[in-house]
């Protein structure tokens, strides 16, 4: 059972990748949302962004890449988190993601990925559900 | 006032005759995985039509790390090329003359070096600097802003602009030396007043630069360049460029005193907006970027790129690259458009919707200089919240459906198609680990040229003929950034929500 505590996102650009529009429109949503938001800023390392998660204590992390890299950053982020024995964070993701990459991802432990044309609705609609 | 083509202030065109005596050049940006693959796809392109060439390099070398960088993972040949040596520049190059052939290169914190090296492939290739023509981005100030792959603070990163400038004005004089572009903004949500207004506020502080460096606005001002984003909004966008020459040209003359015409006159390369289309129902992005691309050419663009129907997926396949290409060929050669300049000029919807624009447009120039000038706007975080509050506003408007996107908020369908996207190879990460391996084992005196780099850095000496004595001996991309890294620390993003 949930307590009135609101939900805490970290959300985390991952790698050299300079498109932000995405995770600043949801990371503003979540907050309109009722949610705490921390935005990381462009250019983490899956260190920096773990670290980040830990220090912050959130509850989510959400991962954005739009320049391709995310297979190896995010495979990162989840071999870290592991590593680190950090428990109770749900990870999702966002950004242009293929298909295929999206099962990939989805093995790795990342609960949903959310492509091009995602309503910011959907994703609040999902955190609520499942945090 | 009555207006005219290829006259002061150019609202209707720069040129008298526009399309009648010459095309837009069409200039499609391409580039991914190893120079081999880009190089077969830049050949592809020109056997095509295109008319021009457009460089896309990946992020490690855009942002200054060599292809076996720690800090290049995942990343090498995803958004474009990887080019970390002479070697790679000139592979890309095989079989493409620099004499026959324009290049644009969309690189900002590394534009020295990736000039360098082009120049030093035109050696390599026994044509002499003259000769070469081209466009290097050099627009750091919209990195900060919109785009990301800055590298170094604001001051060194200008310096390193203006001795491109300056270096070029007498060594390469077929050479565009800035595209100060709204293009990323306009992507990252701003409106097309906020396009305008951001992108001529950069041009002034450029232009402001290069004066203060001691250089005459005439000698450089005509090979400045812009870059513009073509958005949905039809008759918006017509109006978008018509505002923006008109504003340039009083900018150059009344704020500058610029006496060349050729110094007043906006030359923009355009870009369809990537932005409006879509991953659902990718077809239906031939339909935008058609649209798109006939407003673009109604607006008077000199060059233009048209996106593929997969941009919203993966980066061009062979196939909906040239449907890009031939979409051009299509407005220019069949529809007749480029009878006259500027169409719709005298159009009251038109004409009206280009005073609006200037008019707010330049509201926000004014406000950005009350704040002491663009740089100090960029820092105190005003350009940023103002972009990234319109793309809010317009998320908002999608979700609330007073924005329709056909295929995502409406007239949506169930069945999605399966394209066949373009991949990037899984082997070339470790075969360009091998490759520069093997590349540091065989130079001599790197330590050599990276001492006089170093030295010239902290002096104020025009940085370009050293860089480019550097990449004639293989020194690499990676190699340059860590000693200018050395001495002129990293720029530290204050952006926040």
């Amino acid at each position: 059972m949930r307590s009135r505590k609101p939900i805490k996102v970290l959300i985390a650009k991952a790698g050299l990748d300079g498109h932000e529009r995405g995770a600043l429109v949801v990371a503003m949503g979540l907050r309109d949302a009722g949610m705490e938001v921390v935005y990381t800023g462009i250019r983490n390392t899956p260190e920096q962004i773990v670290a980040s998660a830990i220090q912050e204590d959130v509850d989510v992390i959400g991962l954005s890449s739009l320049s391709g890299g995310h297979m190896a950053q995010f495979k990162r982020v989840m071999e870290l988190l592991k590593k680190e024995k950090v428990k109770g964070k749900l990870v999702f993701a966002g950004g242009i993601i293929p298909d295929d990459d999206v099962k990939k991802l989805k093995k790795l432990g990342i609960k949903e990925v959310f492509g091009p044309g995602s309503s910011i609705a959907s994703i609040v609609e999902f955190l609520k559900k499942n945090v | 006032m009555i207006e005219h083509p290829g006259k002061f202030p150019f609202t209707r065109g720069i040129h008298a005759s526009m399309y009648r005596g010459k095309l837009w050049t069409m200039r499609q940006y391409a580039g991914f995985g190893d120079a081999r693959e880009t190089n077969k796809r830049y050949r592809y392109l020109l056997d095509h039509g295109q008319t021009g060439l457009s460089m896309a390099f990946d992020l490690p070398t855009q942002i200054g790390y060599d292809s076996d960088d720690s800090m290049a993972l995942g990343e090498v040949g995803r958004v474009g090329v990887a080019i970390s040596s002479l070697a790679d520049l000139e592979q890309v190059f095989a079989c493409i003359p620099l004499d026959k052939v324009s290049t644009s290169m969309t690189i900002n914190a590394t534009a020295s070096i990736l000039l360098a090296l082009y120049l030093a492939v035109a050696e390599k290739q026994g044509v002499p600097w003259s000769k070469v023509s081209g466009t290097v981005q050099n627009d750091i100030l919209k990195e900060y802003i919109a785009r990301g792959t800055y590298i170094f603070p604001p001051h060194p990163s200008l310096r390193l602009i203006a001795d491109i400038v300056e270096f070029c004005a007498k060594e390469v004089p077929g050479w565009n030396t800035i595209s100060v572009g709204g293009y990323h903004m306009r992507e990252a949500g701003c409106t097309a007043a906020q396009e305008i207004a951001f992108t001529l506020a950069d041009g002034i502080t450029y232009v402001q630069t290069c004066v203060e460096r001691g250089l005459k606005v005439d000698d450089f001002a005509p090979r400045l360049a812009f870059f513009f984003n073509c958005h949905t909004n039809f008759f918006e966008e017509v109006a978008k460029f018509r505002a923006a020459r008109r504003l340039w040209a009083h900018i150059m003359r009344d704020r500058f005193g610029a006496k060349n015409e050729r110094s007043m006159m906006l030359r923009f390369h355009t870009q369809t907006a990537g932005s409006s289309l879509t991953a659902q129902q990718p077809d239906n992005n031939v339909v935008r970027t058609t649209l798109e691309a006939l407003a673009a050419v109604l607006g008077g663009t000199q060059s233009l790129h048209t996106n593929a129907k997969d941009e919203a997926i993966a980066l061009p396949s062979e196939e909906s690259a040239l449907l890009a290409l031939r979409t051009q060929q299509i407005i220019a050669h069949e529809s007749g458009v480029t009878a006259e300049p500027d169409p719709l000029g005298g159009s009251h919807y038109v004409e009206s919707l280009t005073d609006k624009l200037e008019q707010q447009a330049r509201e926000y120039l004014n406000r950005i200089d009350n704040m002491g000038g663009m740089l100090k706007a960029i820092e105190g975080g005003y350009v940023y919240k103002e972009i990234y509050r319109a793309a809010y506003e317009h998320q908002k408007a999608v979700e609330k459906k007073e924005k329709i996107i056909v295929g995502v908020n409406e007239f949506i369908s169930g069945k999605q198609l399966k394209l066949k996207t373009q991949k990037i190879d899984p082997k070339l990460e470790p075969r360009r680990r091998k490759e520069l391996a093997a590349l540091r084992k065989k130079r001599t005196n790197v330590d050599k040229h990276l001492a006089t780099l170093k030295k010239a850095a902290g002096s104020s000496d025009n940085l370009m003929p050293v860089i480019v004595d550097c990449v004639r001996h293989y020194v690499t991309v990676g190699e340059i950034c860590r000693v200018l890294r050395g001495v002129y620390g990293e720029y530290r993003s204050t952006h926040s929500i």
